[in-house]
């Protein structure tokens, strides 16, 4: 069932904004074909009509009541990151890039 | 010798103003200062806060307060959680460098229970691995062989607490990061119930698994820790509203060595040719001998879609990662690579921040969420967990807990599983059923194999972690305490 190519592997790296290497595409196409192939094997199990369990606590939507508690220092925060100015994160220009 | 004592005494010869908080923790700073070189269980070592805290705690002493049982101990957290002021790398350059502007709660916990923290411990880059040799910063070496991995990805907690730096320390347990560590080095490590205790400031790998629980040399430690870390957190969207467990109490009534009427589970689909090693098969069988003596029935038990819980948990756990780990972008925090346009600033800051069990994962996981494949990956593989999970309901009508090999091999040499990335995932083999259903369990020490310590792996039903104490408790008082050989 399973068999990923390299341009598969360079296609998902894009799509999770990864560059990689020709050197790393080789090997982890070899390497995710062996695990596809494994996990794959979930395909047997006759599920149809089993729910799925996306997590094992039965919660769900927990609220709590609007009102305004402090948070994390904006300073703080800020200190932490790469680049900013005037109060915000900084990155390159985004507006006019070809694509 | 203060290192060598458990956490319990320690507490009490503290309480009794028999030893300081400052002494003690200067003693295992020492320790830490001798053997860090051999082992590298830390990846920083926060010696003038550790020497605060315990000073406060002293301070808070003297002046009459009455303080938890744990007060003035020392902890090792793994540095996947957040640490207010102390840097937090998750063993990725990505992070390189990042201090945290808040605490994790199971840190606020730590601190307010008195608790004093050593430092932040080696893993495996955001938790992925059973080695450590995927951290950024180099491995981690075992205490018991220093040729030989610690286990993983919280190795680093579980090389500290067998070596001696620290009594206690805190791991994360996604598909077994606290317990496999613990059987290979020895030490007892318990995966609580998911939901138990909070994952707030957990930097997230896998979100519907990850939970962090306790590192320790006994079970009554391991229990003590549990107690102060667990329990109901609004800030976590899956933390249960309900009382913590009596742990501690199941860990002493075990530790008295009854277990009448206790039923044990063995899984008829674990028995089946799995490739663990005979010495490990061994030990785990004369554990069970042992607990038979002290009362235990054995029933067998089947679960037969025990089988498709590692390919499940292969796609559900790098589905959840590749959308976690898209925070570390290069914008708001940690390593930036400049570019010219921001998707190549990503693209390159990712490129150089993640190291290749990370981006395997990432790949993995972004190719079975995407379009034409989820259904048959990962929604098949969450239909696979509701079967594990009623597998696990079904044999718990049978039995009160049940009981396997917590890893299939011994701690194995450096690089003898990191060419063949699946080789390493079968480390999780018994272990990651658990985490699936949600489940506590618990790795206790049954003997060793070649010179090599064995883990007995302890399941129990959701919100029932004091059952699994109790049975870990029991083993551990008939057998012999394991030592590692002298470091220094």
């Amino acid at each position: 069932m399973a068999a990923i190519s390299r341009e598969e592997v360079a296609h998902l790296a894009h799509l999770a904004r990864l560059a990689v290497t020709e050197a790393e595409l080789d090997t982890f196409a070899g390497q995710l074909d062996v695990i596809l192939a494994s996990v794959a094997r979930v395909g047997e199990v006759a599920a149809d009509d089993i729910p799925p369990t996306s997590h094992s606590v039965p919660l769900t939507n927990v609220y709590r009541d609007d009102v305004v508690e402090p948070c994390l220092d904006r300073d703080e925060v800020l200190a932490a990151a790469p680049d900013r100015e005037n109060g915000r994160f900084r990155v390159p220009r985004i507006l006019g890039e070809e694509e | 010798m203060l290192t060598t004592s458990t956490a319990a005494e320690l507490g009490r010869l503290i309480a009794a103003g028999e030893a300081s908080a400052e002494e003690v923790t200067r003693a295992h700073l020492d320790r830490i200062a001798a053997v860090e070189p051999k082992v590298h269980a830390f990846l920083h070592v926060d010696a003038d806060g550790a020497v605060a805290a315990a000073r406060q705690v002293d301070r808070r002493r003297a002046a009459g307060e009455e303080l938890g049982p744990l007060a003035g101990v020392p902890v090792a957290v793994k540095d996947v959680l957040t640490t207010r002021g102390v840097p937090t790398t998750c063993g990725s350059k990505i992070l390189d460098g990042w201090i945290p502007p808040y605490d994790a709660t199971v840190v606020t916990r730590l601190r307010e229970a008195g608790l004093v923290m050593l430092g932040k411990t080696n893993m495996d880059e955001f938790a992925m691995g059973s080695s450590t040799e995927y951290s950024a910063y180099g491995p981690t070496y075992n205490p018991w062989d220093l040729t030989r991995i610690p286990g993983g990805s919280g190795g680093g907690s579980a090389a500290a607490v067998a070596g001696y730096e620290a009594p206690l320390a805190i791991g994360t347990d996604t598909g077994g990061s606290i317990r496999q560590p613990g059987a290979v080095t020895g030490t007892v490590g318990a995966k609580p119930t998911y939901g138990g205790t909070s994952r707030y400031g957990l930097v997230a790998f896998s979100s519907s698994l990850d939970t962090p629980g306790p590192c320790a040399r006994t079970v009554e430690d391991a229990a003590l820790l549990h107690a102060v870390i667990a329990g109901h957190d609004r800030r976590d969207s899956t933390s249960i509203p309900a009382p913590v467990p009596p742990v501690v109490e199941a860990a002493r009534q075990g530790g008295t060595g009854d277990l009448a009427g206790v039923r044990l589970g063995l899984v008829t689909e674990f028995a089946a040719g799995d490739g663990g090693e005979p010495g490990v098969a061994a030990a785990v069988r004369e554990g069970i001998e042992a607990l038979v003596k002290l009362g235990a029935e054995v029933v067998e038990v089947s679960c037969p879609h025990f089988a498709y819980a590692l390919p499940a948990y292969y796609l559900i756990a790098p589905s959840e990662c590749s959308s976690n780990l898209a925070r570390f972008d290069g914008v708001r925090y940690g390593l930036r690579v400049d570019a010219p346009t921001l998707e190549e600033l990503m693209s390159r800051t990712r490129e150089a921040g993640f190291g290749p069990e990370v981006k395997r994962r990432i790949i993995l996981g972004t190719y079975a969420l995407s379009a034409g494949y989820y259904d048959a990956y990962y929604g098949q593989a969450q239909k696979v967990r509701t079967l594990i999970a009623r597998d696990f309901a079904a044999a718990f009508e049978k039995a009160d807990v049940l009981v396997s090999p917590t890893t299939p091999f011994v701690a194995f040499p450096f690089g003898a599983r990191t060419s063949d990335p699946y080789q390493m995932y079968l480390a999780d083999l018994y272990t990651i059923p658990s985490n699936l259903y949600g489940g506590p369990a618990v790795s206790v020490p049954c003997g060793l194999s070649d010179g090599l310590p064995v883990g007995l792996q302890v399941m129990a039903p959701t919100m029932a972690d004091d059952r699994m104490y109790r049975v870990a408790a029991a083993l551990e008082s008939v057998l012999p305490t394991l030592t590692p050989p002298p470091l220094a």
